[in-house]
């Protein structure tokens, strides 16, 4: 392991992709992800990677495309308006079955919104990303040590159920700095991809990369084949971190940046003597659906804490099935929301003031 | 008995679905002889775009990437800068390079991406059934300008060679089409060109070929050829609109 | 010190990020867990700026600072905007060459010091935020002494390194203040 250094989300995420093998990154800037372009364009031209500035969103996530579909490691990064952008695209990587890393550093919404962090593409990254039936791996980091060590495992898993991947960071995240291990670096690995369009070199068929099927019974195959895909990650691949959850009458709901939010305050209610605990969505999607069912015996209420106006509590109310009560919090716009708002929604939960 | 012609190996066995006396068969025949004679089958990586075209991933037998709608030039630009060993084309029509692409269009060509485009202009939208596209002529009637184009409301049509001759990053833009013998030995001769620029690192390529759609014209193969001479070429002449040469650049 | 929450304001330009960098690089010599958080955006070109830093014992939750220990405020603005965020028997640091207003709470303490002038007396100009940091360091002790200095060097890239000594000599101003 090597030493530890304070970094920033952003610049963190640019070296843990390039310590996971990644020489090509393409992208337009966007505030607050900025820094993840401008660091890879001080880096790959010094490590023979490739760095380039496209003309806008659409243009980067149709060369990521194209370079995943040549088989290499490739990644973009972008804010919330530019996943808009990219939403064609993403929809014909996944209907491909290109894999890639997709960087979403959150900004309030919608339209030109704001430029503070927010979290209110959570039903765009786990479930309108673009068009058709299909689904994208989402990491929903809250540390930027987990950003690093989740980027490795977003590519990983992404080629190996050949699908895009996406980190969903925000503003907050993106923008401090943390102390951070950085991995061991990994050499890149672009030649094991069979599928891969990148010259048949005289020893094969030739390979092609798409995603139009024109007979409806070979796309619907397709689909549902891809669909097994997601059934096998769901069962594999949910990720949570629960937090005095044993014994908790209430358990928060939060990934990203308001579970730190929550933390505190569960901090502070514990000290009052409330039974709260939280259980952290690090998969988005899949949703962890296995680390709230079963804690729907003991616990008598849910509460979502989001910087949105509500998303992610549809999924937590799908997985509770009405059992018990799921309540949320939530501050949208860019606004963070203080431990104390949410001290507030623990206190009130439990009965008022003791 | 002696072969006079074979088809060329850069083509797969499957029949082409186009229409009849569409000019995308030769085109698609001039690509793969190209492809042949250069010797780069192997490592040639062809982007399809969305239109008629969209099915070439079908006909050549190289490795092939389908696009997005006007995204071929970005597509190729990251299979280009992941494998600059591999011999990159793109196969475009006018609503894939000239409208919805025109963005990627231009700055791949700004660039100087190291592709070359194959550009069908048959100033009308194909695989849709036959709408005004952004080459369509000044009063030509489809289906979307039933009146005919009114540039006033509708606009004029964009000269795609003219236009991409300006950017420096351009080594390559000519305008052919394949109407005749004499025509299409030019056409290959604009499309070896280009691959061979492209392998010599110059810059973007472009060869533009002026087409005919004589199902959406409403017209048999034979007038759609003669309504294209006397219309089509008088709008967008055939010529070099820009060639950096042979020698190092 | 189990906790220690410290919210870094005044302009852009007067080096409020590079002090909560120092802090927070001297944090990190001292083995403590922390986080360091700027305001971002347009307000940074020339506007008011802040900085949010944690330092704990503990994992950190919420890394944005909204009541402060410590508020250090190096304009005025910054100041009538913190103030009463401050928690009870925190302490409000400000720099009194600039802030020439008084602080109005009495549950907190407050150290007035001349950190631009005495700065620029010493030939330091625009170094009054490590003079801050000095005083800072002197009245939490949130780290050592070798770690604050281990701390300064991390922040400063090596290109840059003939910094250093006068960073060095204004802390040193703050810590005899």
């Amino acid at each position: 392991m090597g030493e530890k250094v304070l970094m920033k989300g952003n610049e963190a995420i640019a070296e843990a992709a390039i310590a996971a093998g990644c020489r090509h990154f393409f992208g337009y800037p966007i505030t607050p992800q900025t820094e993840v372009a401008a660091y890879m364009s001080k880096r790959m031209p010094k490590i023979d990677g490739v760095y380039l500035q496209a003309e806008s969103e659409v243009a980067s996530i149709n060369m990521v495309l194209g370079a995943g579909a040549a088989g290499v490691r490739v990644m973009t990064s972008t804010s919330s308006p530019g996943v808009s952008l990219m939403a064609e695209g993403i929809s014909y990587l996944a209907g491909s079955d290109v894999p890639c890393l997709i960087v979403n550093v959150q900004r309030g919404g919608p339209g030109l919104g704001g430029i503070q962090p927010s979290q209110a593409d959570y039903h765009q990254a786990t479930k309108s990303t673009a068009h058709g039936d299909f689904h994208i791996l989402v990491f929903a980091p809250s540390t930027v040590q987990e950003t690093v060590d989740m980027i490795s495992t977003a590519f990983d898993l992404g080629d190996k159920y050949r699908m895009p991947a996406m980190v969903l960071s925000d503003g907050m995240l993106g923008q401090m700095m943390e102390p951070v291990v950085l991995p061991e670096p990994r050499e890149p690995d672009n030649d094991s991809k069979d599928w891969a369009a990148c010259g048949h070199g005289g020893k094969r068929k030739h390979n092609v990369v798409n995603s139009l099927y024109i007979n409806p019974q070979d796309l619907e195959d397709l689909v549902v084949a891809r669909y097994k895909r997601y059934e096998e990650i769901k069962e594999n691949h949910q990720m949570a971190e629960e937090y005095l959850t044993d014994d908790a009458e209430i358990i928060i709901v939060a990934y990203g940046s308001s579970s730190r939010v929550s933390r505190s305050a569960i901090d502070a209610a514990r000290k009052q003597g409330i039974k709260v605990g939280m259980i952290r969505p690090i998969t988005l999607w899949p949703f962890p659906e296995k680390f709230i069912e079963k804690h729907i015996d003991h616990t008598k209420v849910f509460l979502s804490v989001e910087m949105s106006m509500g998303q992610m509590v549809d999924d937590v109310r799908l997985v509770v099935n009405g059992k018990v009560p799921v309540e949320f919090y939530g501050r949208t716009g860019g606004i963070i929301p203080t431990p104390k708002e949410v001290l507030e929604q623990i206190v009130k939960l439990n009965g008022g003031v003791q | 008995m002696t072969v006079k012609g074979e088809r060329p190996h850069a083509l797969t066995d499957a029949p082409f679905h186009y229409c009849p006396g569409c000019t995308h068969g030769i085109v698609h025949r001039l690509v793969a002889e190209v492809i042949d004679e250069l010797g780069v089958e192997d490592r040639a990586v062809g982007i399809a775009s969305v239109g008629c075209s969209v099915f070439t991933y079908n006909y050549f037998n190289c490795d092939m990437v389908q696009a997005p709608h006007g995204r071929a030039p970005a597509v190729a630009t990251g299979v280009k800068r992941a494998r600059p060993d591999n011999v990159v084309f793109t196969y475009q029509g006018d609503g894939d390079l000239a409208a919805i692409g025109m963005g990627e269009t231009v700055h791949a060509a700004a660039r100087g991406e190291n592709i070359v485009a194959i550009f069908i202009n048959n100033a009308i939208y194909g695989m849709t059934g036959g709408q005004m596209a952004p080459t369509t002529l000044p009063g030509q009637v489809t289906q979307t300008s039933p009146y005919g184009r009114d540039v006033k409301s509708a606009g004029n049509p964009i000269r795609v060679c003219e236009l991409l001759s300006s950017l420096d990053g351009v080594a390559l833009a000519e305008r052919v089409t394949v109407d005749s013998v004499k025509n299409v030995r030019a056409a290959k001769k604009a499309i070896k060109k280009a691959f061979e620029y492209q392998m010599a690192g110059k810059g973007y390529c472009i060869v533009e070929v002026v087409s005919t759609c004589p199902t959406n014209w409403g017209m048999t193969p034979v007038d759609a050829l003669q309504w294209m001479r006397d219309n089509m070429i008088p709008y967008y002449p055939l010529g070099v609109y820009k060639d950096v040469g042979e020698g190092e650049q | 010190m189990s906790d220690l929450n410290i919210l870094f304001t005044g302009f852009g330009g007067q080096g409020i990020l590079f002090t909560g960098k120092v802090m927070a690089y001297a944090a990190l010599m001292e083995g403590k867990e922390l986080s360091w958080l700027p305001s971002y955006g347009p307000e940074m070109r020339g506007g008011t700026a802040s900085c949010s830093v944690c330092i704990s014992d503990n994992t950190i939750g919420s890394p944005l600072v909204v009541n402060p220990d410590v508020l250090v405020a190096m304009n005025l603005p910054s100041l009538e905007k913190y103030e009463n965020d401050v928690v009870p028997g925190g302490t409000i640091i400000v720099d009194s060459s600039i802030v020439h207003k008084d602080v109005t709470r009495t549950d907190v303490k407050v150290v007035r010091i001349d950190a631009s002038r005495i700065a620029e007396e010493n030939g330091l100009k625009g170094a009054a935020n490590m003079v801050i940091l000095g005083r800072l360091f002197k009245e939490t002790g949130f780290c050592t002494a070798e770690n604050l200095d281990l701390g300064l060097q991390k922040s400063i890239p090596a290109k840059k390194a003939n910094l250093l000594d006068n960073n060095r000599k204004a802390i040193s101003l703050g810590i005899e203040s």
